[in-house]
């Protein structure tokens, strides 16, 4: 993975660029000491590390349009920066930027539940959103798993998922409004507390943009009541194939559950050994959740119960009990960290149409052995979110470019199914060099008209998401950045 | 003219030199000046995995051809888009291209979400003529910027939809409509909120001023619609007044009325839609003295029919929201589409002269005129 060479130029201004930051923002609002800006020096995808020039910490939409209307006049890219999540590297510095952390914005702004929303400072973690309303019996429907230390801007900027969105949707399907700087400091607001923003969809494009279009400070987001109830009930199948046909079944029968996760046998095993959930030792286990009042819940069970057992299934356990029911997600939510104690693993996130299924998952087993690298699979069946986790040494050497490779081919594996490279993590730099996979030149270009509007500088979180060959002439233009 | 293919579009694209007017069954009389350019002879379902949810159509499909595919299934569009030909006056036939250039919901939006949610993929030709593809046909899909909601709602503004790929839901099993009778507005958006506020997932809820009916839908399997609605009866007992069930028949039919607004069929006068907080409706509506209001969407889509020329916005000054004149007596006496603040305008400013440069779209013209 290469990253633009950074601009001497710029690092030569480091000592003017930092005191004009210094002078317009708090005095702790700003690092720039070489050991505390190492705490930003990556992301959670730790593979790839570089200190940045700075680091900013504003509280306020104001600070933020300061810090970027100061690096817009010197020239200096800046990264914005949940809280350092991102599988895909999302939030990686270049030597040359300016990080701009969000994590000091976390106020709830406003709760109105008869209109069902509320407005939050975007580093606000996804968890304390919910956390601020649950009480009253409301929650924030998107749920990825970091959910406990992302940030909603990171949420936005990657337009993040989680388990329960077959139902409720994701990021973008509950964002009703932000406050957004743009790069030359400028404030916008778009929508509000209303449904459907009035215009083009600005809201759309910037869901999912990676931080590249402009800072969203404030969001506003719908909230959801809690349901009365939640049971799942699990599944195990001797055949890959025959769990997917059961996911299509239960689909197709109109039940729609709020979750269907689905696990393949290296995935169980690496499980069971970590948490000892009691899962069977099958070749593919789903795990089915629906929600209701108790009677409601039962029916929806008894149908889908039906319907596994038309596809013999070696262990059907139905859930009557707060205490079953955690017992049945011990071992998905203990999932990573199993794989993890085996050995350094690389999570991918391609989606793919859910009838491909059963070919995906014997192709990556082949791949698997060519490779000579293990691979387990836990993702979202219902919406055919996969999220293979390939096993690698990271001493070994040669084992992480492998382990790459492997990952490249496995998303290019998806987007020849009809699906996609990334379902819910993002682009960053991690998938960047593969967009050509998916999309043609022209598909690209149109992308980068957007940026070109939004941030004509190419300012914004540079060298992510699409290809630096394809960005050449774009990026740092106004600077010198080489590529 | 009509084309008959994505090339044969992006030539004609490529080669126009004056604005074309594009359209699909022109169901809404909102197709700009220019040379007409009809999509409609982009036909037919070319994929529809009823086990994935998903369906490919050609943009000039009609959205009949689809729901008759998707109920064959025992599926839907969940966002039930809405009939504009007797509100707009109209004939011809809605294609899905055209429900999707304009982010057309109904009543169902408040619950499921619009159009847009639904939206996983388009294929479009841009204003130089090029063809551009984004999204897919999968429900989870982050690969690059989301231009597939750029191009929903974007009225053709930026470009041709050729072809979309959409997520598509069952049918539930039931439905059945709460009826509360004689509830002043004020009451009526809280007793709605009220519902909206429980965990029984309401999928409509709206109030007719006229009939003094408050409506409130479930859907879903027989047990749970019928648990659901004694639960709420219960939960709106304090709203007093009368209380009713409509059954799955009467109850289609009346949301299928609400969802064209058929109150305001045959009336003459403006049509307004405004977007707002459902709890600031009510107020809303007493400023805008309008001569007839329907409320759907809990209150957040309040439609109103206005004496012809009267300047709605002007009426209601700032509010967290926005109004769309969709039928006006007289052509072009006031704008169309909410004035954007300056640093919105500019954006959109931007994407269209990127998209459109020759400005062959009219995007100035269809944002102008009623």
């Amino acid at each position: 993975m290469q990253m633009p060479t950074p601009d001497a130029g710029i690092i030569a201004r480091k000592a003017r660029v930092v005191a004009r930051l210094r002078a317009a923002l708090p005095r702790d609002a700003v690092i720039d000491d070489a050991h505390e800006t190492r705490a930003y020096e990556c992301d959670a995808l730790t593979a790839y590390k570089c200190p940045p020039l700075a680091v900013t910490l504003p509280a306020s939409s104001e600070e933020v349009s300061s810090i970027l209307a100061i690096c817009h006049e010197e020239g200096v890219p800046v990264v914005p920066r949940g809280s350092g999540t991102s599988l895909a590297g999302g939030a990686l510095p270049t030597a040359d930027s300016v990080v701009l952390g969000v994590a000091r914005m976390a106020e709830v702004l406003e709760v109105d539940y008869d209109n069902r929303l509320m407005r939050v400072q975007t580093g606000r973690t996804n968890l304390s959103v919910t956390g601020a309303v649950e009480e009253d019996g409301f929650f924030y429907a998107p749920d990825p798993s970091s959910q406990l230390a992302c940030a909603i801007a990171g949420n936005i900027a990657m337009n993040s998922g989680g388990a329960h969105c077959l139902k409720y949707g994701v990021t973008t399907n509950n964002l009703l409004g932000v406050t957004m700087v743009m790069m030359d400091g400028e404030v916008v607001e778009i929508g509000g507390g209303y449904m459907d923003a009035a215009g083009l969809d600005l809201l759309g494009v910037i869901c999912g943009s990676e931080g590249q279009l402009g800072v969203v400070t404030e969001a506003t987001l719908r909230i959801l009541p809690k349901p009365e109830g939640a049971r799942p009930v699990l599944m195990g199948f001797d055949d890959n194939a025959v769990a997917g046909a059961c996911v299509s079944d239960i689909i197709k029968a109109g039940v729609l559950p709020v979750a269907i996760e689905f696990m393949d046998r290296p995935c169980i095993e690496a499980t069971e050994a970590f948490a000892h959930a009691g899962y069977p030792m099958c070749e593919a286990l789903l795990i089915v959740e629906v929600e209701g009042s108790d009677a409601e819940i039962d029916h929806q069970l008894a149908l889908i119960t039906e319907i596994a057992r038309r596809h013999n299934p070696v262990e059907l356990r139905e859930s009557t009990s707060a205490e079953e029911s955690a017992a049945i997600w011990l071992g998905r939510k203990s999932a990573f960290g199993a794989m993890g104690q085996i050995n350094d693993y690389m999570c991918l996130d391609g989606t793919i149409p859910v009838n491909e299924l059963p070919m995906v998952l014997r192709r990556i087993g082949e791949m698997s052995d060519d490779y000579g690298l293990k691979v387990g699979n836990v993702f979202h069946a219902g919406d055919g979110n996969m999220h293979p986790l390939i096993l690698f040494d990271a001493n070994k050497p040669g084992d992480l470019e492998k382990c790459e490779a492997f990952g490249a081919d496995i998303l290019r594996l998806c987007v020849e199914a009809g699906g996609c490279l990334t379902g819910e993590h993002g682009v960053g730099i991690e998938k960047r060099d593969l967009m050509h996979e998916q999309y043609a030149p022209a598909d690209l270009e149109a992308q980068l008209m957007v940026k070109d509007v939004f941030d004509p500088a190419w300012l914004l979180n540079p060298a992510k998401v699409f290809p630096l060959d394809v960005t050449k002439g774009r990026r740092g233009s106004g600077a010198s950045v080489a590529a | 003219m009509t084309v008959t293919s994505e090339a044969e579009l992006a030539e004609t694209i490529g080669g126009a030199d004056a604005p074309l007017s594009l359209r699909g069954g022109d169901t809404r009389g909102m197709a700009g000046p220019g040379a007409a350019l009809s999509l409609a002879g982009l036909r037919g379902i070319t994929l529809y995995e009823p086990g994935a949810l998903t369906l490919v159509a050609q943009a000039g499909t009609p959205v009949s051809e689809i729901e008759a595919a998707l109920a064959v299934e025992g599926q839907r569009l969940a966002f039930e888009p809405m009939d504009h030909r007797a509100l707009m006056g109209r004939s011809g036939t809605p294609t899905i291209g055209g429900v999707f250039a304009a982010n057309v919901s109904g009543p169902r939006r408040l619950a499921v979400g619009a159009a847009r949610d639904f939206l996983l993929g388009v294929r479009f030709v841009d204003g130089q003529g090029a063809i551009i593809k984004n999204g897919g046909r999968v429900m989870k899909n982050v690969t690059g910027y989301d231009l597939v909601k750029l191009m929903a709602g974007s009225q053709g503004t930026l470009g041709a939809l050729t072809e979309v790929s959409l997520k598509v839901l069952p049918k539930p099993e039931t439905s059945a409509t709460l009826v509360l009778s004689g509830l002043n507005d004020p009451a009526a958006i809280a007793a709605m909120a009220q519902a909206m506020r429980s965990p029984f997932e309401v999928t409509g809820a709206a109030h007719d001023p006229a009939q003094g009916r408050t409506v409130l839908r479930l859907e879903g399997f027989e047990t749970s619609v019928s648990y659901r609605i004694g639960r709420l009866k219960d939960l709106l007992a304090a709203t007093g007044g009368e209380i009713e069930v409509l059954a799955e028949g009467s109850s289609e039919t009346l949301w299928q009325g609400l969802r064209d607004v058929a109150p305001f069929h045959g009336a003459a006068g403006d049509v307004w839609r405004l977007h707002c907080r459902p709890t600031e409706a009510p107020a809303l509506a007493a400023k805008a003295g309008a001569e007839a209001r329907l409320y759907d969407w809990a209150g957040g889509l309040l439609w109103l029919r206005m004496a012809p020329g009267t300047d709605l916005r002007a009426r209601l000054g700032r509010y967290d929201g926005h109004a769309t004149l969709l039928r006006a007596e007289a052509a072009g006496a006031l704008p169309r589409q909410e004035p954007e603040a300056p640093g919105v305008a500019r954006l959109t400013a931007g994407l269209r002269a990127k998209f459109d440069p020759r400005g062959l779209f009219n995007a100035e013209a269809l944002a102008r005129s009623a």
